[in-house]
């Protein structure tokens, strides 16, 4: 749910990292870590910027940069993604090793979690193999604290030979500390003095054998130590990456490969093969990890995850799992459409008295009426429901789910629905991707970088659309509260039926996300479920005054602006297009006309598919579309209320089954514009952008068909 | 005294240590990251809702691996 302007934004787009200096003596600090270990957060704090922050692993999958000033100067802070290693074994691991390497970074700071540390130190050892100016931030020393895990700090920064810094970046401690250690690493008025990592005799052998020639073709620019290595493990990446960015292609140089090869056949001499060699390589590193831990490390509590287990037990049972999941969903929405409601009448009140001003302060300007009719009736009464029908709802829904997200929920969604995953032959971190599309499509289609199996990437994309989006779900919550629970039931039931029929809707999307997923690993995208590991990581307590600000400021606000930034033109244009005539009929009619036919096919009328085709910039203005069409082609109104609403839509013909169809068309038709464009971006290939447009597209229209006409032929309606 | 097992068929709430993995390229690589050499202590926590994946507990994180993952890792549940 990375709802910020960056995010969704083309910046985050390219992950190249061209750093650009205002000044040469500006300073460039990397920020690397393990997966939610608070990067981001550290990050945020720092330069002051909003990247998203959640508990769960893999929400930062681009390379973020800002600037703060410490003294007298200025750094750059690169935000990596999160890994486990810098082996390059994922596209994550590629582009943080190679800015590590090939970055230059004056300082690099390995953010690591506190009550986590010896699983940490493996990226802080890679780390220190390519680079010697490192710092390590130990952060969530409260959660270290709270579970009783004692860190002897002096101790573990002897060992590693780097300095250690213990944060708790939610609170902004030892920050500063951070920033003063950085800067005199980065300035040289403090030494280090860094570990290194002995392996193996033999391999330590092969790489004395080919150090000194690595050293001499490197020169300096790259640990020749760390290339040896890497070139004893066949590691292509990195040669590649060696010859993109410091144009040498060491394997041109002779000697070199000779050597190589003697070096080679020296291992497997000596029973050291390929595989054996990454298993010793790890072997060591894990096992010095596991020294320093013990001798700077003390667990006061053995049990100190006993209560996370407890509460795992219960969320992921056989028995209560997936009811408590869906029973979650159903009381987030519950609250949303009873929470929603009152606001949104008053806003709708207070919004049209502005509007009833703003005709008088025409009248009494003596504006002529087109201007005031295509400002007013167009513009400004399309803004004031995009506003009044979708400001409430997000208010309520996003700081819920950014809860839920804090406390480290949605991986035990993923650990609960990944056997659906893998029958339908694709990824367990679909979930995972599914959860961010609740925020925004666009959000969860970059966020299914977090799958790497390309295969499954695309089924992640191409199925994303099916999970609502903030976008879509005002437009859900009002046709399910002001139809189906008001046409079925009357008073307390309506919000209940209302919820109901939102969840039954999100769990049809997610069905038939499991379907399509399906269908299209036996088709167009055959394969077999790629291996995965899923973290589940600690419950954390969630800070509720800061989700609350942050959901609402960084998340509903920056939707809202998308919204409004859309529909006031659209409200232009589709005032306009209800208003010229030909024919004396207007524009607006010609083409619901034309679409009718069709649209009636699929339990739809013409101006709602109209609605729905001019939404393709943001679906937030299908409703409001609706609506106006509706009352250009009708008498004028007063909408102040939901219940007046409800009126005009009936008086257009509408039935439940009318309700029912688009609320399912909703669920189910093309991406907007931003995501549609963003495939294009992920994807690269115009090709499965189009499937990306189709599969949701021909899915909603047969469903919507069988629908519609079974109903009918069965003469419910 | 051996008794070595696929790790899937460790029962919920029992420990073994790694001995093996029987795999190669990308999934040892992946399970190599996690800690997974020889002799690492690992316990079986708990199934999700549909039997699979299954969550361990591994050098101090909890980690879910689907059964095809699991049954590639040899672990030796006597000892512990
Ligand atoms: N208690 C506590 N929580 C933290 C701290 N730093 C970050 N968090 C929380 O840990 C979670 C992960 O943080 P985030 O910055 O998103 O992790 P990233 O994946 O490393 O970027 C979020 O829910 C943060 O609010 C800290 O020092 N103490």
């Amino acid at each position: 749910m990375g709802l910020t302007v960056q995010s969704t934004g083309t910046s985050v787009l390219n992950d190249n990292f061209t750093i650009k200096k205002s000044t040469p003596d500006e300073l460039v600090i990397a920020l690397a870590g393990n997966p939610n270990v608070g990067k981001s957060t550290v990050f945020n704090s720092l330069t002051g910027l909003k990247q998203h922050t959640g508990n769960w692993p893999g929400k930062t999958v681009t390379n973020a940069q800002g600037r703060y000033n410490y003294n007298d100067k200025t750094f750059i802070l690169i935000d990596l993604p999160g890994t486990y290693s810098l082996m390059a074994n994922s596209v994550e691991e590629e582009i943080a090793r190679d800015f590590v390497c090939f970055g230059n970074p004056d300082t690099t700071i390995v953010v690591t979690d506190a009550t986590c540390l010896e699983r940490n130190l493996n990226l802080v050892f890679q780390t220190l193999e390519i680079t010697r100016n490192v710092v390590v931030c130990l952060n969530l020393m409260d959660e270290a604290k709270r579970k009783k895990i004692k860190i002897n700090l002096k101790e573990l920064s002897r060992s590693l030979g780097i300095p250690v810094i213990p944060t708790n970046a939610r609170s902004n401690q030892g920050l500063n500390d951070l920033m003063d250690t950085a800067y005199k690493i980065s300035t040289g008025t403090l030494e280090v003095n860094p570990l290194k990592v002995t392996y193996d005799e033999h391999i330590e052998n092969a790489i004395e054998m080919i150090q000194p020639l690595v050293h001499k073709i490197i020169n300096g620019r790259l640990d020749s130590r760390w290339v040896s290595l890497k070139l004893l493990d066949g590691d292509r990446a990195i040669l590649n990456s060696i010859e993109k960015h410091l144009c040498i292609n060491l394997l041109e140089d002779n000697e070199l490969k000779r050597m190589l090869w003697q070096a080679l056949d020296y291992l497997s001499e000596n029973g050291i093969k390929r595989e054996e060699f990454r298993d010793s390589i790890v072997t060591s590193i894990v096992r010095l990890a596991e020294d320093i831990c013990r001798r700077c490390v003390i667990f006061e509590n053995k049990q100190y995850n006993a209560t996370d287990r407890k509460i795992d037990r219960i969320l992921t049972s056989k028995v209560f799992g997936i009811p408590i999941m869906l029973g979650l969903l159903a009381v987030i929405f519950w609250l949303t459409i009873t929470g929603a409601n009152y606001p949104s009448e008053l806003i709708a009140k207070f919004l049209f008295w502005i509007e009833d001003c703003l005709t008088s302060f025409f009248m009494w300007a003596g504006a002529p009426k087109w201007l005031h009719d295509v400002l007013v009736m167009g513009m400004y009464h399309t803004l004031a429901w995009v506003v009044s029908v979708m400001l409430p709802p997000m208010a309520i829904f996003f700081p819920l789910f950014t809860l839920l997200e804090d406390l480290g929920y949605l991986p035990r969604v993923a650990f609960n629905l990944d056997n659906f995953f893998k029958k339908a032959c694709s990824h367990g971190k679909q979930a995972l991707t599914m959860c961010m599309g609740f925020g925004c499509n666009a959000a969860g289609i970059i966020g299914c970088r977090i799958i790497d199996s390309p295969r499954e990437r695309l089924i992640a994309t191409i199925t994303n659309n099916f999970v609502p989006c903030n976008g879509r779900f005002p437009l859900l919550i009002t046709i399910s509260s002001i139809f189906i629970g008001g046409v079925i039931a009357d008073g307390a039931y309506q919000s209940l039926l209302s919820t109901l029929t939102l969840t039954a809707v999100v769990l049809i999307g997610i069905i038939t996300t499991f379907a399509v997923s399906r269908i299209l690993s036996k088709t167009i995208l055959k394969g077999v479920p790629s291996s995965f590991t899923l973290e589940l990581p600690p419950y954390r307590k969630p800070q509720i005054g800061r989700i609350i600000i942050r959901s609402i400021i960084d998340r509903t606000l920056f939707v809202l602006g998308r919204a409004v930034s859309v529909a006031a033109p659209a409200g232009i244009i589709i005032w306009l297009m209800a208003n010229i005539q030909i024919n004396d009929i207007s524009l607006l009619s010609h083409c619901a006309g034309f679409l009718d036919p069709f649209a009636r096919l699929i339990g739809l009328d013409g101006y709602i598919l109209m609605a729905f085709i001019l939404g393709l910039p943001a679906n937030e203005i299908v409703i409001p579309i609706i609506i106006m069409s509706y009352m250009s082609s009708s008498t004028m109104i007063e909408l102040d209320s939901l219940q007046a609403l409800r009126d005009l839509l009936v008086s257009n013909g509408w039935t439940w089954l009318t309700g029912v169809c688009v609320m399912l068309f909703s669920l189910m038709h093309f991406p907007c514009g931003t995501t549609l464009w963003t495939i294009r971006k992920e994807t690269q290939s115009i090709k499965w952008t189009l499937i990306s447009f189709i599969v949701p597209t021909l899915t909603g229209i047969i469903l919507c068909f069988i629908i519609a006409n079974a109903v009918r032929l069965m003469g419910l309606v | 005294m051996e008794n070595v097992i696929p790790l899937n068929l460790l029962p919920l709430g029992k420990s073994a240590r790694v001995k093996k993995l029987v795999c190669d390229g990308n999934i040892r690589r992946r399970l190599l990251d996690l800690g997974l050499i020889s002799n690492t202590v690992i316990e079986a926590l708990q199934k999700s809702p549909s039997g699979d994946p299954t969550a361990y507990h591994i050098r101090g994180t909890v980690i879910a691996l689907r059964s095809e993952e699991a049954s590639k890792i040899l672990v030796e549940s006597s000892q512990v």
